[in-house]
């Protein structure tokens, strides 16, 4: 398969060179904050992707996806609390945990639809929230410091930054190869169709409850892996993480990318982070500027960058 | 015995405040058919003037209802420019694009009053405590909120119910197209409501100013309450609203006062106050999450929608 060289895959290759070129440039000049805030980025862009799966092509938008980054984060802070720090027991157990809880949530708020959807997964959200600000053993609201990452036994280092860094993009190249794998399969046409005309497809005769809960449990624990990964980053944890602020910004970065296509996310995320860090050094009061430009982007750039970039290439 | 009635009174107090805040949304929600996630930033803004005008005037009174003005017509700007163009998208370009007002709304604050907090003192003759009942005595502003958020609760009623705005609110939101049809300035109409839900937000946010600190990001988590109280009301429904908002408050309040001490029952002291304290922020989510699994439409479903 040989992709046409416009605007749009233009932009998804520069956008992959940098990423992937990032840690070089990082070493030579001796820039660890710049590593620093593109692993950020990166593991951000990955919620992004899992977030999209379920809002751009499941049609159901969650206000509470950030609840997965907290969770996979809380299961990593606490069993190394615990004297667990073996990668190979953190990460699966949080993928699963994570896991079981979409498979409750979705099975309670997959009922509603419409704004009651959006507003019962932020209830879920805002539940685990006061969960994890009630856990004083680990911190409270006060949180969790991790003093050390997951731990591969010498097949990965994760102390090491620039291992780590390549670990996450490995990771967010795989989600979005899976992703794009799962929306163009039988199971993906199956949850478009919904997203477009739920009654038709119960009318032909598919289950889709289930086809909508599967993707909810996968959104969710694709999620998971980011929260593993940004506690893993920012050696905290913390119930901030589950604020529905964050899931707010989950939010943005996928509309902003573009949420037809399965790359878009990642566009969105790295635009975003990387938009909030130059604003904020323009001016300390940085939101004002970026509030205005989110309901600018809602009003007149439907689809967001990934669709303006299409237009460009249609010409 | 005393305390519970006491504890009984803060949860509908509690409520009444939460019902300013979800008439203001459920009216917008019904009529315009609009998520304003941004409510909770015209609940903020309404007690930055009421602290502000009062220092200025010198009297509560005075500075609330100037606050009151204000509001209203900050949140009938924030209709002719913004939220305007928001209607008939669908719900994740309203939850978007109020966002952002958020964050707008939030630095504007921090960069017009200052990163800290206000206060908004009370007049001294509200400071005392009245005997409502026999033995119990309660706070007199807080019997103010509870009689004034009533009042205006029954003036909204009449507002809707009686008058001729009324009826045209009613009627937009049943059908607007045909309101227009008719000849109303439809535009006009909305600007009006969507002043109106801000001034009822502003209000609410004026009447917590002396209890809580007046500060950014005040208006954020009360507002998520106020959401919970719609969706349990039942969305677009202002009778809905009114009840879930005495519900919510009375569960979260009672909860708050009495599930530590229940659960010191059965678990360490420890334990139960911090189980307790996050069981009972947990507890109207719950409930919410209950009242939807069972009723997906919420309690009063708004008729004809």
């Amino acid at each position: 398969m040989t992709a046409p060289l416009n605007p749009r895959n233009a932009v998804v290759i520069a956008v992959l060179a940098l990423l992937a070129l990032l840690p070089v440039y990082c070493a030579l000049a001796g820039n660890t904050f710049l590593l620093s805030l593109f692993t950020r980025i990166v593991i951000l862009a990955l919620a992004a992707v899992s977030l999209n799966l379920m809002m751009g092509f499941g049609g159901m938008v969650s206000f509470g996806h950030a609840v997965y980054l907290g969770i996979g984060g809380y299961v990593v802070g606490i069993l190394a609390k615990e004297g667990v720090g073996s990668g190979f027991v953190q990460w699966p157990l949080a993928l699963a945990v994570c896991g079981v809880f979409a498979l409750a949530v979705g099975v309670l708020s997959l009922r509603t639809r419409g704004v009651y959807f959006i507003m019962i997964t932020l209830a879920f959200a805002q539940m685990a929230y006061y969960v994890a600000g009630g856990l004083e053993r680990y911190g409270g609201d006060d949180g969790l410091t991790i003093n050390k990452r997951s731990a591969f036994g010498g097949a990965i280092d994760l102390a090491n930054r620039t291992q780590f860094y390549y670990l996450c993009l490995a990771l967010l190249l795989a989600t979005v190869y899976l992703v794009w794998r799962l929306v163009n399969s039988r199971f993906g046409l199956v949850i478009q169709g919904v997203r477009s005309n739920e009654r038709r497809m119960r009318a032909i005769g598919f289950p889709i409850l289930r086809y909508k809960l599967v993707c909810f449990v996968i959104s969710g624990v694709i999620c998971g892996l980011a929260g593993v990964l940004l506690a893993n980053h920012t050696h905290f944890i913390s119930p901030a993480i589950m604020h529905w602020t964050r899931s707010g910004d989950l939010i943005v970065m996928a509309v902003l990318g573009g949420m037809g296509s399965v790359a878009g996310p990642v566009i969105g995320a790295v635009a975003l982070l990387v938009l909030e860090e130059a604003l904020s050094r323009v001016t300390e009061y940085w939101p004002i500027i970026l509030g205005p430009l989110i309901l600018l982007v809602v009003l007149y750039a439907r689809g967001g960058i990934d669709a303006i970039l299409a237009r460009l290439g249609r010409g | 015995m005393l305390y519970f009635i006491e504890q009984c009174l803060n949860g509908v107090q509690l409520g009444m405040l939460l019902f300013l805040l979800a008439a203001g949304l459920t009216l917008v929600f019904g009529i315009m058919d609009l998520v304003n996630l941004a409510h909770g930033s015209l609940y903020m803004v309404g007690a930055y003037f009421a602290a502000t005008f009062a220092a200025l005037t010198g009297s509560f009174v005075a500075g609330a209802a100037l606050a009151l003005v204000a509001t209203l017509v900050v949140g009938m700007a924030v209709e002719v420019i913004a939220i305007r163009r928001l209607y008939g998208r669908d719900h994740l370009d309203h939850v978007l694009g109020t966002f952002g007002l958020i964050l707008f709304f939030n630095e504007l604050v921090r960069l017009i009053w200052g990163p800290a907090g206000m206060t908004l003192p009370l007049p001294a003759e509200m400071l005392t405590a009245v005997q409502v009942l026999p033995g119990i005595y309660y706070p007199a502003y807080r019997l103010v909120i509870i009689l004034t958020t009533l009042a205006v609760a029954v003036l909204l009623y009449l507002l809707v119910m009686r008058t001729r705005i009324g009826m045209l609110i009613r009627a937009g939101a049943s059908n607007r197209e045909m309101v227009g049809a008719l000849g109303i300035n439809i535009k006009l109409l909305y600007t009006l409501v969507f002043g109106l839900g801000a001034a009822l937000a502003g209000f609410a946010g004026l009447m917590q100013a002396p209890i809580l600190t007046v500060q950014i990001g005040m208006g954020e988590n009360i507002l998520i309450l106020a959401f919970v109280v719609i969706i349990i009301g039942g969305v677009g429904s202002i009778r809905g609203a009114l009840v879930a908002a005495i519900f919510v408050g009375l569960v979260d309040t009672i909860g708050r006062a009495f599930l530590p001490d229940l659960l010191r029952a059965f678990l360490s002291d420890n334990a139960a106050s911090t189980l307790g304290s996050s069981l009972s922020s947990m507890m109207i989510y719950m409930l919410m999450a209950a009242v939807l699994v069972v009723r997906p439409e919420g309690l009063f479903p708004a008729s004809g929608r």
